[in-house]
């Protein structure tokens, strides 16, 4: 209720609609031109692409015949498709053993950094933060380099000792191995959110923990903890995020061991796989919405029980 | 295949062949034009050059659009989208069939193109020629397979150089137990262009009949479960190395010593001299070992074309371009001793400027002379599928991983063509297999 309209008389004049409209619709005005730059460039950059990518997903390109409508033929396909579900059931592991090893290191030392009684806090805040500036290609390469079975580093250690060398790009320890790398170029990334986080908490409530005798542990798990649960989701969810969109690590480490990583290995490298060696873009465009509804289903199910946990 | 462009069966190819004439050509290469030419190879600015000398008034515009699958993602691209494509480009052997099948690619043949089949060896000219006759590129650099090895490593163990298949097996055994570390060569499980010409060698021919809307596939063939199972066997034992090639452990190999061999084309000793420099002297080269004793069959692997785009404004200059660069003396001499490209031509091959070159690396051998031979015995019946791409992507998957893993890779030859077979039909063809 604006005042111009509780000051009009109840039958409303002409006169009384003039002056509040073009008021009304200046402010619309200068608020759109204020978030013009972002949505032009939300528009054409994501809107514009998401609904060419779902328009061409309902369509079939083939070699012999050219292209015809065939609506939801792809999305049946791919839900029957045995490779895009290995896929996807494999990050899902993947996130499974990586995310919560990551996420609690993270906690840990964005805890002890603002608890204070480190030394160095910025050597240590920035040795723990520099591996994310660490393009992914490079960090991939790297460890690659260091799996290497017969001339890496490990492997060179493990012939001095004269043990056997784990068979870092094998089968068994890939994912490990893979997990190894996110989680090395992550930590830091996600301890500099929650750190932010902490530096943000009144320091009130401390003081008033302090006069209610708690401890240090005791202040960390019982104020800390709580009062920085929504930087926690977050990290959370861009952590369902990246991991079901693995493609840079699988996609580099998969030329040191093709028979380990095939081109199905993860759903985002199956989806570029098909776009650009199988020519099936289509195809392409229908998993990778499966893919993102996947995903916004599994960070929508953690929000939830996160958010059902906090009310209870 | 060359000989069969003047036959008369058929409307279409006799209509495709009527000639332009050398005025028509004349009055083209007279006018001012601008042609773009799409290529990876470096330094082509020099042919190039020499062709903008002979014309004038042609001017060529020359873009490096990437290597191999980069270079193919635009010019598809291009192509789909009606603009922005080149009117000549550099175009692999082994794509030659997935860009014709799209009509993308101009038929040569009314440009004169057959008037140089005499000039390139047999099976390159039968590389370039279509189902009915037509011509779709001029070769530009080849690779036949030949054998690369470690003189010093056989000589330490006092093991003959191997000539048959049998030879290289029993070879690989003694090596590797005298040196456990060594190992005769690597099969990389990710190289199905590698697998392809082993499989040309044994004679087995998987995508032979196919054209147009039909698929032809056969990998599963005698000669095909003869070479899978034969490297199965060595990977199994333990006496020949799975890694992936080129890459960095791939590299190191070379340069300590853990393999003895390469199997690989005319265009792998430059490369490997400069991969491997601190083997330098040791390697010599020899031709593959054989199926048969006393047999003489080798294969190609790699190596391009120049292709004119069949919606090129000006397809006589291109066409001219295309014929000028690969087969003038000059140009293509420039090539096979300045950019190491393995020349398709008969008169470079045997160009004692070209064959005699002594390379240090192999211990002043002729290296381009054994291979100018070995070119000579590659044979002509190999098709490539109209998707290759998916082809490899497909055997790194399969037969590759049986290597790698030492699974049965018969049965991966099964599971290589059902993947293909589907592939096929999703894509539309009509799919046969024996």
């Amino acid at each position: 209720m604006t005042p111009t309209a509780t000051q009009a008389p109840p039958a409303g004049t002409m006169g009384g609609r003039l002056r509040q409209h073009p008021h009304t619709s200046r402010h619309a005005f200068t608020g759109y031109l204020f978030v013009a730059p972002f949505m032009i460039v939300f528009v054409a950059m994501l809107l514009v692409p998401l609904g060419y990518a779902a328009y061409l997903s309902l369509f079939r390109e083939q070699l012999i015949g050219g292209t015809v409508f065939v609506g939801l033929d792809n999305y049946v396909r791919a839900l029957s498709d045995q490779q895009l579900l290995s896929g996807i059931f494999r990050v899902a592991r993947f996130f499974l053993i990586q995310v919560p090893l990551m996420l609690t290191l993270a906690l840990c030392f964005a805890l002890a950094l603002d608890s204070g009684m480190l030394r160095l806090t910025r050597v240590v805040r920035l040795g723990i933060f520099i591996p994310y500036a660490v393009p992914s290609v490079v960090a991939a390469l790297m460890w690659g380099y260091l799996y290497g079975p017969d001339f890496g580093p490990f492997a060179q250690l493990a012939e001095e000792i004269g043990t056997a060398v784990p068979s870092f790009l094998g089968s068994n320890l890939m994912l490990f191995s893979l997990a190894n790398v996110v989680f090395w170029e992550f930590t830091g990334y996600n301890m500099i959110i929650l750190y932010a986080a902490l530096r943000a908490v009144p320091s009130e409530l401390y003081e008033a923990a302090a006069v209610d005798g708690a401890g240090a542990w005791r202040t960390a798990w019982s104020v800390k903890i709580p009062s920085i649960r929504p930087a926690l989701l977050l990290t959370l969810i861009f952590s369902v995020i990246g991991s079901f969109q693995l493609f840079n690590e699988p996609n580099l480490l998969q030329q040191l061991a093709p028979n380990v990583i095939d081109n199905a290995y993860t759903p985002n490298l199956y989806a570029y796989n098909l776009a650009f060696v199988s020519q099936e873009l289509n195809y392409a465009a229908a998993v990778s919405f499966i893919l993102g509804l996947v995903i916004l289903v599994a960070s929508y199910a953690f929000m939830y029980i996160a958010t059902r946990r906090s009310r209870s | 295949m060359a000989a069969c462009g003047g036959d008369d069966d058929g409307e279409t190819s006799e209509s495709e062949t009527e000639s332009i004439s050398q005025a028509d050509i004349d009055e083209a290469m007279q006018t001012p034009t601008e042609i773009t030419f799409w290529t990876w190879v470096p330094d082509i600015e020099k042919e190039v050059a020499l062709f903008e000398e002979a014309y004038p008034e042609i001017s060529v515009n020359v873009v490096n659009a990437g290597q191999g699958a980069d270079h193919y993602a635009k010019l598809r691209t291009a192509l789909e989208a009606g603009e922005g494509a080149p009117d000549v480009a550099q175009i692999e052997f082994q794509m030659i069939p997935t860009f014709s099948i799209t009509e993308n690619l101009l038929d040569l043949r009314p440009y004169g193109a057959e008037e140089l089949a005499d000039q390139f060896v047999d099976w390159t000219w039968a590389q370039v020629s279509g189902q009915n006759g037509e011509v779709w590129a001029i070769p530009q650099d080849t690779g036949p397979m030949g054998m690369l090895y470690r003189e010093d490593i056989f000589e330490e163990h006092d093991i003959e150089v191997p000539e048959t298949w049998d030879d290289f097996a029993e070879a690989a055994r003694e090596l590797n137990e005298a040196d456990p570390d060594v190992f005769i060569t690597n099969v990389a499980p990710n190289q199905g262009a590698w697998f392809s010409a082993m499989l040309w060698q044994a004679g087995a021919n998987p995508f032979a009949g196919s054209e147009g809307e039909r698929f032809s596939v056969d990998l599963n063939s005698e000669q095909a479960q003869q070479v899978a199972s034969y490297w199965g066997d060595l990977v199994s034992e333990g006496v020949v190395s799975t890694d992936a090639d080129f890459t960095d452990q791939w590299y190191q190999a070379f340069n300590q010593d853990k393999y003895a061999t390469w199997l690989t084309a005319a265009w792998g000793p430059v490369f490997l001299a400069s991969a491997a420099e601190s083997t330098s002297g040791n390697w010599r080269a020899a031709p593959l070992p054989q199926w048969e004793e006393g047999e003489q069959i080798s294969a190609n692997w790699g190596g391009s074309t120049s292709a004119v785009m069949s919606s090129a404004q000006n397809p006589i200059v291109a066409a001219e371009f295309a014929k000028f660069l690969n087969a003038d003396t000059e140009s293509a001499m420039t090539m096979a001793t300045e950019q190491f490209l393995f020349p398709p031509l008969t008169s470079v091959l045997s160009d004692p400027e070209f064959a005699e070159q002594e390379l240090e690396f192999y211990g002043g051998q002729r290296v381009n002379e054994v291979f100018a031979e070995i070119s000579n015995t590659v044979t002509n019946e190999f098709q490539w599928s109209p998707f290759q791409d998916q082809v490899y992507a497909d055997f790194t998957d399969t037969v590759g991983k049986a290597f790698a893993d030492q699974t049965d890779p018969v049965a991966a030859l099964d599971e290589w063509q059902s993947r293909l077979t589907s592939y096929a039909e999703n894509q539309g063809f009509t799919v046969e297999s024996p």
